[in-house]
């Protein structure tokens, strides 16, 4: 009689996974709300309007971060066009929030102010659900989505890999930069869209509405945690990890690594729309630089930072990299992208496993 | 016509049947090729080939790899191919995996099944498994998962989201790693392996997959002794049940396994018979040897 030496399937988080996942949730739902509108500014636990607005803008790059993991990390696809997925999700955002400001803008016209200094009489037919806050979410998902879709069918279809891949992408986003620079696209050329005033018909720089999207972002990242998550523990992300290990073997072995790369690609660019959308209210503005190659590699760059194929390290490399950026930037600002270089090239070299992989491997020489 | 003249009739064919033998072949008694519906996807071997290769061509760039091949196999038969380097063996392999697209030529899985219609995982679904001469796994997954990953069913996105092992998969599963004498390394990552192992997780993971035809590629290359030996063994017990083609270079081992030895030389067939007599051949002499 043989005994049974299947290793059983794991939950989807282990015990201390979902405790530090509820701790998380309670954070960002319940402590950080209670820190920055309850407890008085000259508190030592006061935390600041600066702070919300610093964190709330890392979660979204958390997400992008997250959506890289998925793609790059488990699939072993780079892709460094991930910023125009942002920037799709960012300006559906960013037009409702242009049709939200209504007659208060500066020509008092219905049309957004730049549309009436082109002296357009009517909206683009590109505008055309704008208006609507669900159309809007939908629209947030989809474009970003179907972009991904049509561009991956026909890379993945033609069997385009590697740094091939990574390339045709750094173009596209760069395309897609130039299209949106244009003023006659009807996105705002290079001043994009800012001054939002309102959304849902409230108020958009008051400071509960502030809070109320960074416990969105956080919430939303949480929960695509949770998603990701999901898709690896199934035999689904199984199959993305053989596809990056041993592309032929997987094809000899009766899958189509087509429908599977499509379907990662696809969700994942879908996330960083999502993220976009979410990232622009806070920051109050969205422009085409959003869309310039080097944002998407610094997308890479959170991601290898914290450790590819763990999910949790993406996160935490969006976090440590924006962190350092948000001082550097300040008391260094000179010195920003030569250490931005300097951090991709030490990881590349000394840590392929990012900070996960550090701490997961001083704890197993520990052990 | 009346009834009796009908059953006048169907006794006479009864009486032929058991006259000319039918009803105890391997096709259920059906008569060969006329009148018999084909089920998609079903490998129809009633003509008692599962694998034909008629007139193969195909060149690289001028180099003519392989040249007029042809070449079949039949059900549960165990083929050896040998042949010096760039005989087209590997080639020949890729052709049959859809790999590779010839330039002419047909290729059939049983009767009815146009391999050249197909695509890798396609052709794989339809029963054809395959080993690479360079051991592949999935290096970063452990030996249950590669070999879960293997088995034979739904290959599907949507399907994968939502697969659990049920229990006769995972039974067919522990005979597998039994089989390949991989059971105390169930939980281990397959990077860690040592060449033998992997060779005989790859294997493992063919079994999985549940093919009718297995295509191995020099199976035993970097083995033990030891290794080798429980190799031929194993192939001797997928013999009748599977159709096997391995192409090899180790003579003692393709000694212990074959009943028909094919050789291969310059994209062709050169001889072909027991090891024996292809061991006698003069042309087979001249190829290994040179003139």
């Amino acid at each position: 009689m043989m005994s049974n030496p299947l290793p059983a399937k794991g939950p989807l988080l282990s015990r201390t996974g979902w405790s530090a996942f509820i701790v998380a949730l309670i954070v960002v739902c319940a402590v950080a709300p209670a820190l920055n509108l309850l407890v008085p500014k000259d508190s030592l636990f006061h935390l600041s309007d600066y702070g919300v607005a610093l964190v709330g803008k890392i979660m979204c790059y958390a997400i992008c971060a997250l959506a890289m993991d998925l793609i790059w990390g488990y699939t072993g696809i780079l892709s460094l066009g991930h910023g125009v997925f942002f920037a799709l999700g960012g300006y559906a955002m960013g037009m409702y929030l242009m049709r939200q400001i209504g007659l208060e803008g500066n020509y008092k016209s219905n049309l957004p102010d730049f549309m009436v200094f082109l002296d357009w009489k009517t909206l683009p037919w590109h505008w055309t659900f704008s208006d609507s806050f669900v159309a809007t979410l939908f629209l947030v998902v989809a474009v970003p989505g179907l972009v991904a879709f049509v561009f991956g069918y026909f890379a993945f279809r033609s069997r385009i890999k590697g740094v091939y891949f990574s390339i045709i992408t750094q173009a596209m986003t760069f395309a897609a930069m130039l299209l949106f620079f244009r003023n006659e696209t009807g996105f705002g050329g290079n001043n994009g869209f800012t001054d939002f005033k309102r959304i849902l018909n409230i108020p958009i720089a008051t400071p509960s509405m502030r809070m109320l999207l960074f416990v969105m972002t956080g919430v939303t990242l949480l929960a695509f945690f949770l998603l990701a998550r999901w898709l690896v523990a199934a035999k689904f992300g199984r199959v993305l990890q053989a596809v990056r290990d041993a592309e032929t073997r997987v094809m000899f072995s009766g899958y189509s690594p087509l429908g599977y790369k499509l379907t990662i690609w696809t969700i994942s660019a879908m996330m960083c729309g999502v993220a976009g959308a979410l990232y622009v209210p806070q920051v109050g503005i969205i422009n085409p630089s959003e869309m310039s190659p080097a944002n998407s590699i610094e997308i890479a760059i959170w991601a290898a930072v914290g450790g590819r194929a763990s999910l949790i390290g993406p996160i935490v490399g969006a976090f440590i990299v924006n962190g350092a950026k948000s001082w550097l930037t300040v008391a260094y600002p000179e010195f920003w992208l030569y250490f931005l270089g300097a951090l991709f090239i030490g990881v590349t070299l000394f840590l392929p496993d990012g900070v996960v992989g550090l701490i997961r491997k001083l704890k197993g020489n520990k052990a | 016509m009346t009834p009796d003249l009908l059953e006048e009739g169907a006794r006479r064919a009864r009486a032929h049947a058991l006259k000319t033998g039918h009803g105890k072949t391997e096709s259920g008694g059906r008569a060969a090729g006329f009148s018999r519906l084909h089920t998609p996807g079903e490998v129809d071997v009633t003509h008692g080939r599962i694998l034909y290769l008629e007139d193969v061509s195909v060149s690289f760039d001028g180099f003519k790899a392989i040249n007029k091949l042809s070449l079949d196999i039949a059900p549960g038969e165990l083929r050896c191919i040998i042949g010096p380097n760039g005989a087209g063996k590997t080639t020949m392999m890729d052709i049959i995996t859809g790999k590779t697209r010839p330039d002419e030529g047909r290729v059939y899985f049983g009767s009815t099944i146009d391999l050249l219609r197909y695509t890798e995982p396609e052709i794989a679904q339809l029963g054809i498994g395959r080993k690479f001469q360079k051991p592949t796994v999935f290096e970063q997954l452990t030996v249950f998962e590669n070999l879960e990953l293997a088995l034979k069913t739904n290959k599907a996105v949507t399907a994968s989201l939502f697969f659990r092992l049920d229990s006769t998969q995972s039974d067919r599963l522990l005979e597998v790693l039994h089989t390949i004498h991989l059971t105390g390394n169930a939980s281990a990552q397959a990077g860690t392996l040592s060449h033998g192992q992997k060779q005989w997780l790859e294997i493992g993971m063919l079994l999985m997959q549940d093919p009718k035809l297995l295509l191995l590629d020099e199976p035993v290359a970097g083995m033990t002794d030891e290794e080798t030996e429980r190799t031929a063994e194993l192939f001797l017990s997928l013999k009748g049940k599977h159709s096997l083609m391995v192409v090899e270079h180790d003579m003692s081992f393709i000694n212990t396994i074959s009943d028909i030895v094919t050789v291969l030389c310059e994209g062709a067939v050169l001889a072909q018979g027991t090891l024996a007599q292809v061991q006698a051949d003069e042309r087979v002499i001249e190829v290994y040897l040179g003139r």
